[in-house]
């Protein structure tokens, strides 16, 4: 053990009923550094932070921080050892101020100092380069510049350790960049950070040192330079990449471009959300995306298709025939799907079963008078469950307590159900562990092959180019253009992008 | 015992201890057994005549049965407004003032004496469930439409219903002097058993046939859990809670009819005064979440008789109607403690615990 040494946790256990989450796993953080946790989901990286935090309280192993064994048994408790946590979720109030977030349950008093307060984030603010006024509505901020005052506030509380959970899983690029910012000041102060991601991109560009865990157990400690990126993915999959290759080898077959008549089109679309009119087709057995930053559209192109919002203006038509779709009813009766960005607030119904989530869409479009029957309704929740490989203990199980990426596939299955011939992903992949992405992406290529026709999103400019034969690009709720064929780089994608700028 | 058996046995209680129907049970379980040591003349059943020279049956139990059944009957409706809505709706007294008010004024006409009835006890039924669905309707299309809190929304026919009721018979109180309309909150002739439980049994049996062969139950805990999602799966959820609320209309004016039947009478102040609450306990104390989403129907109807239980009980012990409330919150307090979540969880650890205790003594 150096000097150095802020954080060690040895031999730690957690057994949850029937499953047992984490089982002597070490952990070591130092000062000044930013410590990788890696793992798929369900790998007990999240248990592990919990223990950590004292949300859960650890069966066995110990915990030393500073040297000093200490019993964490509660977040207050964390918070006064100098452990902070920021989620992915923003778990600050937007409705008061930036201030009265940053200092909110932190003051004995029973006055408050209202000057001395906003004083203070003033000046925790300029010196962290936050670009925020101390007395602005925290709502009224962006989602990044939210993250960066939930930093704030946990640095402003003399941490030793920063946890961030997967803070940029909501956050555009210029916005991680900024966060990553703050985060090497921190560095430079002393504070030890532990983050957790699923970009790996962002593990290369900003941490030291990498810790990965898998089905609960310890794989191994490593520098940053130590670890080459393959190596990672295969020792968090617990096997060669021979997965991710072969996606590789299917991708030549399906880029080869089905001319034919369009499936579905679309002419002046433009819905409430303000996306400038814009036309779309997509032809029998495509896979297209519509790529963008982040707020450039591309989710509310899709949203417009489904009736998701209100459509203002434009035309439809299917195979041909004009098609009214005012609300997702009618886009289900014409065969569309429509898997949407946000799985928490518009996919899962948290408290029903995983059975009722995987019919739900299916049984509103047979109707209010014809219920499935149990024994229906249950081959299909077993038949999917076991064709996507849910894993779940039953299909009655509550949906809300399964994993991010099982809950995903759940809402795939739903969709798949009503067997449509277009089907809609938004961002089918954010959130979950590379082992499913590659399930999703390969899925996609199998429907596409067999006569779907799908229209994927994905901040991750290279699973796009993987799985798309074309890419509608977006740019200030505009289409600027359209590659195809060789025009399919990462390049070309940006400069597209990029591009209107330069001519301004 | 071996340790096989035992932990088998720890399951099974455990199952039956997370199964939500168990808290109203339980409830029941306690309530039965403490009369049974106070006084088990609480179980007693006679048979007698009434003033009509009819057999009938009396005693506690069929109080409860008796005076139960307005209020299970108010829970069925209740708890799927609570479901779809994730509010509750404490209009339902004043409801059933104006929907008894209107069965009234069509039977009696402006006559409040009359010697016959203007029209068949039928058809003033159902034109009095009409304007109690409308009034539902009305409630439904503030918290659905105009997305206004469903408490704060019904608080406005809470306020103004009785006023109406008053209002539908120009402030009068018309008797009705036909025997036959007080079969519905009384006894039928020849059958001894009181005729509300019937009403109500029938009432549990359509909503049963209802969520068995549609998808009512889905589509409103959907809409209750996620209106967001609910809607991308192509429900219509707007649509759904005001169809809640017309149900919970249609509930009221069948609870009406007994709650006038009774009296062959009504008293606009007093009818049905405060069962909007025992409704709404009655939808608590069967586990259901009054934030919403998932329900349980059976647990309901058993919980609305737990609160007339109580009720009957404190009676019978003699407390003061003034001073009822007072007693009854108590009980509810304890109720509520041990049906909450945390409670619960924390009492089925105790029971795990035991269980593995023994099998450690094994």
């Amino acid at each position: 053990m150096t000097k150095e040494t802020l954080l060690t946790m040895r031999g730690i256990d957690k057994v949850f009923p029937g499953v047992k989450a984490l089982s002597k796993v070490d952990f070591t953080l130092r000062k000044g550094e930013i410590h990788a946790l890696m793992g798929e989901n369900g790998a007990g990286k999240s248990t592990l932070i919990k223990v950590l935090t004292g949300v859960y309280t650890k069966d066995e192993g110990s915990i030393r921080l500073d040297d000093k064994e200490v019993a964490i048994r509660s977040p207050q408790d964390a918070q006064h050892m100098g452990i902070s946590t920021v989620y992915q979720e923003i778990t600050l109030c937007p409705n008061l101020s930036v201030a009265e977030n940053m200092y909110i349950g932190r003051s004995d008093e029973i006055y408050q100092n209202w000057k001395k307060m906003n004083e203070g984030a003033r000046k925790m603010l300029e010196n962290l380069d936050i670009p925020a006024r101390a007395t602005q509505q925290l709502g009224s901020c962006s989602i990044a510049v939210q993250q960066m005052v939930a930093i704030a506030r946990a640095v402003d509380m003399d941490c030793k350790v920063l946890i961030l959970d997967e803070p940029t899983s909501s956050l555009d690029d210029q916005e991680v960049q900024k966060l990553f910012k703050l985060m090497r000041e921190l560095k430079e102060r002393g504070v030890g950070i532990i983050f957790v991601t699923h970009f790996l991109d962002q593990v290369y560009e900003v941490c030291d040192r990498i810790t990965v865990l898998r089905d609960g157990k310890l794989v191994g400690e490593y520098e940053i330079k130590d670890l080459p990126r393959l190596q990672l993915v295969s020792k968090m999959l617990g096997k060669e990449l021979d997965d991710l290759s072969d996606i590789k080898t299917e991708e030549t077959e399906t880029k080869v471009d089905k001319k034919g008549e369009p499936l579905f089109e679309a002419e002046g679309l433009s819905s409430t959300e303000g996306i400038k009119p814009f036309d779309f087709h997509i032809s029998k057995g495509e896979v297209n995306g519509f790529t963008g930053l982040l707020g450039s559209g591309r989710s509310e192109c899709v949203r417009a298709i489904f009736g998701a919002d209100r459509v203002v203006t434009g035309s439809m038509k299917k195979n041909g025939k004009t098609i009214k779709i005012q609300k997702p009813i009618d886009a289900m009766k014409n065969g569309i799907g429509y898997l949407p960005e946000d799985r928490k607030i518009d996919g899962i119904v948290g408290d029903l079963s995983v059975k009722e989530n995987i019919i739900l869409a299916l049984q509103v479009m047979r109707g209010f008078f014809r219920p499935f029957s149990k024994a229906e309704a249950n081959a299909f929740a077993d038949e999917y469950i076991k064709t996507l490989s849910i894993k779940t203990a039953s299909s009655d199980t509550p949906i809300k307590s399964l994993s991010g990426g099982n809950q995903q596939k759940v809402i795939l299955a739903r969709w798949l159900l009503t067997h449509p011939d277009y089907l809609i992903l938004d961002e089918p992949t954010r959130g979950i562990d590379i082992g499913t992405k590659v399930d999703i992406q390969k899925l996609v290529l199998k429907l596409a092959s067999e006569g779907m026709s799908i229209t994927f999103i994905s901040s991750e400019t290279d699973e796009m180019l993987r799985t798309c034969s074309r890419l509608i690009v977006m740019r200030d709720r505009k289409v600027v253009g359209e590659l195809t064929g060789d025009d399919l780089t990462q390049n070309k994608i940006m400069s597209t992008i990029a591009g209107g700028e330069e001519k301004k | 015992m071996s340790p096989a058996t035992n932990r088998k046995k720890t399951i099974v209680l455990s199952k039956i201890y997370k199964n939500q129907i168990f808290i109203p049970l339980a409830a029941m379980f306690i309530l039965l057994l403490f009369n049974l040591i106070a006084d088990p003349g609480f179980f007693k059943i006679s048979m007698g005549y009434n003033s009509a020279g009819n057999p009938v049956l009396s005693g506690y139990l069929m109080t409860v049965l008796d005076n139960g059944s307005e209020l299970a009957i108010l829970a069925i409706g209740m708890t799927l407004v609570t479901a779809a809505s994730g509010g509750q709706d404490i209009s339902v007294g004043a409801a059933i003032a104006i929907a008894g008010s209107t069965l009234l004024r069509v039977l009696c006409g402006t006559n409040t004496r009359p010697e016959t009835l203007r029209t068949p006890i039928f058809v003033a039924f159902i034109i009095s469930m009409l304007v109690a669905m409308a009034f539902g309707a009305f409630n439904g299309a503030l918290v659905a439409i105009f997305k206004i809190q469903p408490m704060v929304a019904t608080l406005i026919l809470y306020t103004a219903g009785r006023s109406i009721a008053a209002w539908i018979n120009n402030n009068e109180l018309p008797i009705i002097s036909d025997p036959k309309f007080g079969y519905y909150g009384g006894f039928i002739p020849g059958i001894p058993i009181p005729t509300p439980f019937f009403i109500a049994a029938v009432m549990v049996v359509i909503i049963t046939l209802v969520l068995k062969y549609t998808n009512l139950g889905l589509y409103t805990q959907a809409v209750g859990i996620n209106e967001s999602s609910s809607r991308l799966n192509g429900l219509n959820p707007v649509f759904i809670k005001w169809l809640t609320f017309v149900i919970l209309g249609a509930c009221v004016a069948v609870a009406a009819l007994i709650k006038v039947s009774r009296l062959s009478s009504i008293n606009y102040s007093v009818i049905a005064k405060d069962i909007e609450m025992d409704a709404i306990l009655a939808v608590a104390l069967g586990g259901n979440a009054l934030s919403g989403g998932k329900f349980n129907m059976a647990a309901s109807v058993i919980g609305a008789f737990v609160i007339q239980m109580l009720t009957t009980t404190l009676f019978k012990f003699k407390v003061p109607s003034d001073a009822l409330p007072a007693y009854k919150a108590v009980v509810v307090i304890l109720l509520v403690v041990f049906s909450a979540p945390v409670v619960r969880e924390k009492l089925g650890g105790l029971t795990k615990n035991l269980g593995i205790q023994r099998k450690e003594a094994a």
